[in-house]
């Protein structure tokens, strides 16, 4: 019978929630690694039971778990991350050069194909990858050596590689986002990258469109639409139909088009969820509202899906790897809060309910279909 | 045998009590005891100082018999009532809210 394992990184630990294929009963289990930061969780599509899950403190740096039984339990991997060469310096906040420093993993993609072999993305802004499960880690410097590190800037919460995207049509397209440098692809694998961020417009840049240095919060991506992407900007949601050469805005009647996170839904590819956030000084729902919006026409034109989310004096947020679908029939849409709050809908967003109402500040959400 | 006091993230990373024991060859210093420490739980490799450089995490300290050596060098001979098992090393995470 098929189910569905929700993997939960909050502020404080972990937590694993699963229910059978009705989405109808809930368990819950944790906090795994409880009082460290779990950032990100995520299995490998191709043995459901890997799963990765980024864990750090300030006091004690990062540590790589990976589980081979479904979250049961855990081992602590290799936690060596080590820059390629001479890391040298990207902007500070106040446009100073800052030393690199390699601070914590913000996102672990597992390959596609191979479940020894994870991407993982992270503070200050690089790409590793392992392919012997998570004991040794090499950066994919190209990205770095692209030229334009040294003007990367952090974002709020850090320079941070946030998105990773392995195109499913071609093993050697990867799409990458960083807070707040933009978007990057690479068509070779890895080793060579451009930045993909031309009709982006940051008015925070001295030049607005400049060719890097955009906070892109998230992107998402259909799998069976490889060359069409979304993006949940600083303020503005994107769309791009060439794969990142070009983007057009398609925020249209969204109440504010400040947010993190957006998804696509699993089975319609021109169906996509954000949840506006008021604004990049005021991190919560506008009008103490919290709902999500959804577009069943690729952006420009959206609705809100409020039915079971709270109506009145909410004034959570919902970060960029906070939401996530599963694939079953309908599709489920689930996303998690600063409130602690995990929130589901088994109908493509129509209704929702709360798996989780106080858990530690929720971080990242990702989603196993299980067969 | 040198005894050693753990914060408890670590504790917890590395699945232990508040104590562990380590032995080691040669002067009980903070490096030869990390060393030991690290070789018995390879889990907190990284966690109390940097795996390259050595250098001591920035939000962690070392306490022995009431004195701060987390500025002293790693080389330096801890207290013989430390290298004798008497009184533990503390690892302590400094105090940084959470």
């Amino acid at each position: 019978m098929s189910g569905v394992r929700v993997l939960v990184g909050t502020r404080k630990g972990a937590f694993v929630l699963e229910a059978d294929g009705k989405r109808e009963k809930w368990d819950i289990s944790g906090p795994f690694f409880g009082g460290w930061e779990i950032y990100h969780m995520k299995g490998s599509p191709v043995d459901p039971n890997r799963i990765y899950a980024s864990q750090s403190t300030g006091w004690h740096g990062q540590v790589v778990q990976r589980s081979n039984d479904g979250g049961k339990t855990w081992e602590p991997m290799n936690n060596k991350f080590v820059y390629d060469g001479v890391p040298g310096t990207h902007q500070w906040y106040d446009g100073t050069p800052h030393p690199w420093e390699f601070k914590r993993v913000w996102h672990f993609e597992p390959s596609l194909t191979d479940a020894d072999t994870v991407y993982a993305g992270v503070e200050d802004a690089a790409l590793f990858r392992t392919t012997d499960g998570g004991t040794t880690w090499l950066e994919l410097s190209g990205l770095r050596g692209h030229g334009s590190g040294p003007r990367w800037q952090p974002g709020a919460g850090g320079l941070g590689l946030h998105t990773i995207i392995l195109d499913p049509s071609d093993p050697k397209r990867i799409y990458i986002a960083i807070s707040a440098a933009g978007a990057f692809r690479t068509d070779d694998g890895g080793e060579s990258w451009k930045p993909i961020n031309k009709g982006l417009s940051s008015p925070y840049l001295p030049d607005p469109t400049a060719e890097v240095g955009h906070c892109v919060h998230h992107v998402a991506m259909h799998p069976a639409r490889p060359g069409v992407l979304f993006m949940q900007k600083h303020w503005d949601v994107m769309r791009s139909d060439d794969a990142g050469d070009n983007w057009r805005e398609v925020s249209g009647n969204l109440p504010t088009d400040f947010g993190f996170t957006l998804d696509v839904h699993a089975h319609e590819p021109e169906t996509v969820y954000v949840v506006p956030i008021k604004s990049d000084s005021e991190h919560y729902p506008p009008e103490g509202k919290l709902r999500v919006y959804r577009s069943r026409s690729g952006g420009d034109e959206w609705e809100p899906l409020s039915k079971g989310l709270p109506q009145s004096d909410c004034y959570v947020d919902v970060l960029r790897d906070a939401m996530a679908v599963d694939s079953l029939d309908s599709c489920g849409i689930y996303f998690g809060t600063t409130g602690g709050q995990v929130y589901a809908s088994a109908d493509s967003g129509d209704s929702w309910t709360a798996l989780a109402h106080d858990l530690p500040a929720v971080l990242s959400i990702e989603v196993q279909t299980l067969k | 045998m040198i005894r050693v006091m753990l914060p408890a993230h670590l504790r917890n990373l590395a699945g232990t009590g508040s104590e562990v024991t380590v032995e080691i060859q040669g002067p009980a210093t903070i490096a030869a005891v990390l060393d030991a420490l690290e070789a018995q739980y390879p889990m907190l490799c990284g966690t109390i100082r940097d795996q390259v450089t050595h250098e001591r995490r920035a939000f962690v300290r070392f306490f022995a018999c009431e004195e701060d050596w987390s500025h002293e060098s790693t080389d330096k001979a801890l207290p013989d009532v430390v290298a004798q098992g008497k009184e533990p090393l503390l690892i302590i995470g400094a105090i940084a809210g959470g």
